[in-house]
């Protein structure tokens, strides 16, 4: 547990993290936890975190040391696409009992490790720790150490027990897992000059896959993603890229950061969304293999193809540009950093009406001010009832957001779009871009808004519903095609 | 009769069982004005809630302690107490719930215990009723989680009292969606009865568009209708593990009862007309007599196409149960069964054995079955096995309208009937001029489809 304490202390001291260097000494070590209200917290745990960082890596048998509630609740819930293996869609648990909260688990947790190895024959197995077994105090680091010794292949603990804070601290102790146990402990078979890693992007419903050609017509090779579409290999051998590109935000920053310190490999902080923002980012990618020995030609080339491809983003989304002027949007977003949608939306004559920034650094903030104006309706914390409202009383007409607050929006009969984890669109790059806009005009355009904001029969007046003459054809307010002959 | 199997193996892989923590949060669930609170870590709550929401298509209210490393050492106490402060001052609701975690249960809090000092302390949570279960999540499953929930709820709200004529308790159990909750009401409200359901997820998950904005469960059981159940004629427990429930209840306020195993099926639905009849003095409402007819008429029709098949089933004991029952009522055979968790019901299925294991145990024993039938994680293995796939069961996250599966009365199961029937004839085999050459018998036989079915 000393060494799990001294990792969170770790993590949490990120020199590399804006927003924790302008922290005063005492605040910082207090940590980036805000300390959760019992009664009034959502959001997931730091296993939760962990779990969402790795699952994406495909090869592996992840493996829950806990009770049933861990896994069995949550398996198979994220939209992380894999272009090979499927192993990392299986659930696989110790499902421990009471005999095991008792007497202790590691011996059930390694012969669960040997029926995966037998069985599976995966390239590894992630064996997550949580918050019962990390009570009763089972050394899940001994136990994959052994197994590793006794089969040979990798057995790689991850030490982040819910209890031990949010998903966001998950994330960054999965990070330090692979940091501890898996980078750098294979060797690719050819390094070239253009090799990158890029890291803390999921491939969510596919979006390595969406951006992933632009960066093939540069010549760029995705040496490892971490951990998206991965195999094992690739996250053992990302230690060779040339350079880095660290995608949402903090969540993996210790990954990129201690990679740079160890292995002299650059990063930048990027993202994929928004057109700016890739242009940016293929920009900066260029840059820094560039800068670490790769032929000057690749900034020219990659110059022609963001104009190219700028210019034709631009041009799929002009037809757009009419029905969507003005529109207002409620963006409600956890990690992604919404200024470069917000710009891209605002592009297209959205009007953004609010924005969350409950991840976002001070710079962030500051970029959102200078795209919305002074008065940037910026939430730090917007309760349900506050978006149920704001979307009820129209000031906003569409709300942006992840499946938890999904709901509001469609019990306030307000189009919604979902822009988290269990999206089935893909809105990285240019391409998404694109889509994200094509979805908010088929969102908007729906006949569906007109038909379900109409009243009820028993709500209208009764002077117009029962005091007709027969046979007179009312034509309801709204819908043109549909004459109903409401006395026959 | 089955033999009831547990399996010697170390790795559950592809769990079928969910916690029973959160069986007893969706139990709350049904209770009108309630607020569900797991008392565990922030993620205990998260993971029940995200798949809540994925299976009802709805917000749902669910709250927590939020335990951390320290406050677990210490005892929860403050935790709980912050948290249903919390909860009142905010969503103002007039049950708060709790239900215990596996890291609570570990660590040993006495949260009945606690509640009795907050109750002291706190004068002004005086009109709110306070539940709590324990819910350990390495004990038992989903079905057992809702089970003790239930029970609970009866022994601290209901109030014994002169039986009300025409009163009955429905107790509903963790099978049963919205959609049947709505029949069975209509059931029972048919013959001049008045029907307490509890819980009645009818009322809070049945995906219906509020007027405004609520923080907490949007309908369900009242609390004045929980207190009043103690002065039922009558209750009528649906499943199995609705059984302690009723005892509970019989125990405290001398309800007598009955236990229906479910009300998929002829037989099942012709004793629960029998009961109503009885209790009501009245006779069974022509449209039901014309139900049933429909409903053997459904049988005569399906039983064509739903004799000899091989049917893999997972799923919680009396949801089971109630399939199970009903297919193999139908001439199919269950080739492969597996559940979550003991039950006396398992030993009664018409199977040689019911295994409590996981779907890798399912999907080893499904292969030359001709339908899949268990809640939406089957869908990996339905793919692998190019099997047709019926779901059931929570979760059931890729697919819409979960809330309104009606599969109880006779017209429910006749609609089941024919589900299933077509799923059947849509999966029939095309004769081809090779199926009858006997040359090369291929390894596995199968049921229906002869060896050269593959489409």
């Amino acid at each position: 547990m000393s060494s799990l304490s001294s990792k969170v202390q770790e993590v949490f001291d990120e020199p590399a993290c804006g927003k924790n260097q302008a922290k005063g000494e005492k605040e910082r070590k207090k940590g980036c936890t805000k300390q959760l209200v019992p009664g009034a917290a959502a959001g997931g745990c730091a296993f939760d975190g962990a779990k969402i960082a790795l699952q994406p890596i495909t090869d592996v048998a992840h493996l829950v040391h806990g009770p049933i509630a861990c896994e069995g609740n949550s398996w198979d819930n994220r939209g992380a696409k894999s272009s090979g293996s499927s192993l990392y869609r299986t659930g696989f648990t110790t499902d421990i009992n009471e005999l095991d909260v008792v007497y202790g688990g590691e011996k059930h947790l390694f012969k669960s490790v040997k029926e995966i190895l037998d069985k599976y024959d995966p390239a590894a197995v992630f064996v997550y720790q949580t918050c019962v077994t990390a009570l009763i105090g089972d050394d899940i680091e001994a136990v994959c150490k052994a197994a590793t010794q006794k089969f040979g292949k990798p057995v790689i603990p991850v030490d982040a027990p819910g209890f031990v804070g949010n998903k966001n601290l998950g994330n960054k102790l999965a990070g330090e897992a692979l940091l501890d146990y898996v980078i750098g402990t294979e060797e690719p078979e050819t390094t070239t000059p253009y090799d990158i890693n890029i890291i803390g992007e999921y491939n969510l419903a596919g979006e390595l896959w969406q951006v992933k050609p632009l960066l093939d017509e540069m010549g760029v090779r995705v040496l490892s993603c971490i951990s998206g579409d991965a195999k094992y290999k690739e996250v053992a051998y990302s230690h060779r890229a040339k350079a880095a590109m660290m995608v949402c935000s903090k969540a993996m920053i210790n990954i990129a950061r201690k990679m740079e310190e160890r292995y002299e490999i650059p990063f930048f902080e990027g993202s994929f969304y928004g057109v700016s923002d890739m242009s940016d980012s293929l920009r900066n990618i260029a840059k820094l293999l560039v800068d670490k020995g790769a032929p000057a030609d690749l900034l020219e080339r990659t110059e022609a193809i963001i104009q190219r491809e700028e210019a034709a983003c631009w041009q799929r989304m002009e037809p757009y540009r009419d029905s969507l002027k003005g529109v207002k949007v409620l963006l409600i977003t956890g990690g992604v950093k919404s200024w470069s949608v917000v710009s891209a939306l605002q592009e297209v004559g959205m009007e953004i009406v609010g924005t969350s920034v409950k991840k976002s650094t001070l710079e962030d903030k500051q970029k959102i001010k200078e795209l919305m104006g002074e008065d940037a309706h910026m939430v730090d914390d917007m309760t349900p009832r506050e978006m149920y409202k704001m979307l009820k009383e129209a000031q906003a007409d569409i709300m942006l957001s992840g499946g938890r607050s999904q709901f509001i929006a469609l019990k306030a009969k307000m189009p919604w779009l979902d822009i988290n984890q269990e999206r089935h669109h893909a809105y990285a790059g240019y391409d998404g871009m694109v889509t994200l806009v094509r979805e908010i005009d088929k969102s908007l355009r729906n006949p569906i808004w007109e038909q379900v904001r109409r009243p009820a029969p028993w709500d209208i007046e009764d002077a117009s519903c029962t005091t007709q003459d027969s046979g007179t054809i009312v034509t309801l307010p709204g819908n043109d095609a549909l004459p109903l002959n409401l006395a026959a | 009769m089955a033999i009831v199997t547990h399996l010697k193996k170390s790795c559950a892989v592809n769990p079928l069982k969910m916690s029973a923590p959160i069986g007893a949060a969706l139990a709350f669930t049904g209770l009108d004005n309630c607020m569900p609170t797991l008392h565990g870590s922030q993620g205990c709550t998260a993971f029940g809630l995200v798949l809540f929401v994925r299976h009802f298509k709805e917000a749902v209210p669910m709250q927590t302690t939020a335990m951390n490393e320290a406050t677990t050492i210490m005892g929860g106490y403050d935790n709980v107490e912050q948290a249903i402060l919390n909860i009142h001052k905010r969503a103002k609701p007039a049950i708060i719930a709790i239900a215990s975690t596996g890291l609570t249960e570990t660590k040993g809090d006495d949260v009945d215990g606690y509640l009795s000092l907050i109750r002291k302390k706190h004068p002004e949570l005086d009109e709110v009723a306070l539940v709590y279960v324990s819910t350990p999540d390495y004990v038992g499953a989903f079905q057992d989680g809702w089970s003790k929930a239930v029970a609970k709820i009866v022994k601290e709200l209901a109030v014994p009292g002169l039986p009300v004529a025409g009163q009955i308790n429905v107790l509903a159990g963790s099978h049963l969606t919205p959609g049947d909750l709505e029949e069975i009401r209509e059931l029972v409200e048919a013959f001049g009865l008045k029907p307490i359901i509890l819980p009645d997820l009818s009322g809070s998950m049945d995906g219906h568009i509020p007027d405004n904005f609520s923080p907490t469960t949007l309908g369900g059981t009242t609390l004045a209708e929980l207190r009043a159940s103690g002065s039922s004629e009558f209750t009528l427990a649906i499943g199995e593990h609705m059984r302690e429930a009723a005892q509970t209840l019989q125990d405290t306020c001398s309800v007598p009862f009955e236990v229906l195993e479910s009300l998929t099926g002829l037989d099942t639905n012709d004793r629960l007309m029998s009961l109503l009849a009885k209790l009501s003095g009245r006779p069974a409402p022509n449209k039901y007599r014309r139900q049933r007819s429909q409903l053997m008429d459904a049988m005569l029709d399906a039983h064509f196409f739903i004799g000899g098949k091989k049917i893999a089933i997972g799923a919680e004991p009396d949801l089971l149960l109630a399939v199970g029952k009903l297919f193999a009522g139908l001439g199919a055979e269950l080739t492969a069964v597996v559940t979550t968790t003991a039950s006396p019901v398992l030993e009664h299925l018409p199977t040689q054995e019911v295994l409590i294991g996981d779907l890798e145990d399912l999907e080893q024993r499904a292969a030359g079955c001709d339908l899949l039938v268990t809640h939406s994680h089957g869908r990996q293995m339905a793919d692998r096995l190019q099997l047709p796939f019926l779901r059931m069961g929570i979760p059931m996250f890729d697919r819409l309208g979960a809330a309104h599966q009606v599969t109880v009365g006779y017209r429910g199961t006749r609609s089941l009937i024919f589900e299933v029937a077509n799923m059947f004839m849509a999966a029939a085999h095309e004769p081809g001029p090779d199926d009858w050459r006997h040359a090369a018998p291929t390894g596995a036989e199968c049921g229906s489809c002869t060896p050269a079915a593959a489409h």
